[in-house]
């Protein structure tokens, strides 16, 4: 008696290789999905109150990072600008744009302008700007390109492992101490020459910056 | 529906309900400038009630006081603050045609008028700390310290635009 059809045979080994195949492929589409923008927000660009241009602030103008975000040599936060620095400028130039009538009615109603939330690290995480900066990371080493951002956006992932990335080697981004807050910074090309010296100037402790506390306290 | 299908859905569920959970991530308080329920005006940035003392407050009062020594590492200090907050709309050599100003800001006299060369440290220490004109305060931006490394700065500026051949030593050797 004839129970299997002679096509049988391929079907049982198909379904013995996607047995084995399913949980791998589960796993690796997990993650896909974590390290994808829908999880992390990576180069999602957001809807502003107001569409403030970085491109047109840093590299059309010229103005420091630290002309608006004022408290990062000092603080864990850089500082969003409070109304009054928009104003410095805008009392005078601009005065009846449409675009920045936000900012004029933040600041004749006392009310912040509430932004959208670029950058969010999970509340378990500790982070400080100001030891950064100290220690040679420049912006845009994790912020990208901010200068030809019109829109802000996410240019890193954010993730765990993007972070350890450079804890583990951070000789590879470490820039000198004037050249931190230089929007335009290349690595140069010995810069596996001199990373290692920055790291000895800045006093970087390699041997810890991977221990857990350094950044979950 | 048998116990087993049962018992693997629940677990099914289980596992997919830890996905939804930010407890860790979003823990239950506030984070800088956040939307804060709490408070009358939704922010959590709240003014500082009146009369608070910060910590630092008395080496603050005493740094506007006491303008400190004059050396090499002041001035440096002063010309990096100079060219982050002054330079858009004074220039980077003081004459008051930086960048802002070209974009329609009105221009602001040039440190190197007979007022401005004549006009004592504290003028500007009150310029940079309450605004002048259309130049609005940078007391919250700049410390009271890094005030009076400017001002050192903007005195080199002065100088740099009324030097003589005499004030470089060994100049006049080198010139044609």
């Amino acid at each position: 008696m004839q129970l299997f059809r002679p096509g049988a045979n391929t079907i049982a080994t198909v379904m013995i290789a996607a047995i084995g195949a399913a949980p791998v492929l589960a796993v690796g589409l997990s993650y896909e999905v974590m390290l994808s923008p829908y999880v992390t927000n990576q180069n999602i660009s957001r809807n502003q109150p107001v569409p403030f241009s970085h491109e047109h602030h840093v590299s059309g103008l010229g103005l420091d990072c630290r002309y608006c975000h004022a408290s990062v040599e000092k603080a864990r936060f850089a500082g969003i600008p409070p109304t009054e620095t928009c104003m410095t400028c805008h009392s005078q130039i601009w005065t009846n744009a449409l675009m920045l009538a936000p900012v004029r009615e933040s600041l004749s109603k006392n009310q912040p302008i509430a932004w959208e939330r670029v950058h969010r690290l999970p509340d378990y995480v500790y982070f400080d700007h100001s030891v950064h900066v100290a220690k040679g990371v420049g912006c845009t080493t994790c912020h990208g390109d901010v200068g030809r951002m019109r829109l802000m956006r996410q240019a890193a992932p954010l993730t765990m492992q993007w972070c350890l990335d450079c804890h583990r080697s951070p000789e590879r981004f470490l820039r000198p101490r004037e050249a931190v807050f230089d929007p335009n910074w290349q690595a140069p090309k010995n810069q596996a020459e001199i990373g290692p010296k920055l790291a000895a100037g800045y006093h970087i402790n390699t041997g810890h910056l991977t221990d857990c506390t350094i950044c979950h306290r | 529906m048998t116990l087993r299908s049962l018992s693997s859905l629940l677990l099914l569920s289980l596992a997919l309900a830890g996905c939804g959970d930010h407890s860790m991530s979003q823990q239950n308080r506030y984070s800088t400038f956040s939307k804060a329920g709490l408070f009358r005006d939704g922010t959590e940035a709240q003014p500082l009630p009146q009369g608070t003392v910060a910590q630092g407050d008395p080496e603050r009062s005493r740094q506007i006081t006491t303008p400190p020594a004059v050396d090499m590492a002041l001035l440096s200090r002063g010309r990096e603050r100079y060219d982050i907050y002054c330079s858009p709309c004074h220039g980077f050599s003081g004459h008051g045609d930086g960048m802002i100003v070209q974009r329609g800001f009105p221009a602001p006299p040039s440190y190197h008028s007979a007022r401005l060369r004549s006009a004592d440290a504290q003028h500007f220490f009150d310029v940079i700390t309450h605004g002048y004109g259309a130049m609005y305060s940078y007391a919250a931006r700049v410390e009271p310290r890094d005030r009076w490394a400017i001002i050192a700065y903007i005195r080199a500026l002065q100088q740099s635009q009324h030097a003589d051949v005499a004030d470089v030593p060994e100049l006049r050797s080198k010139l044609p």
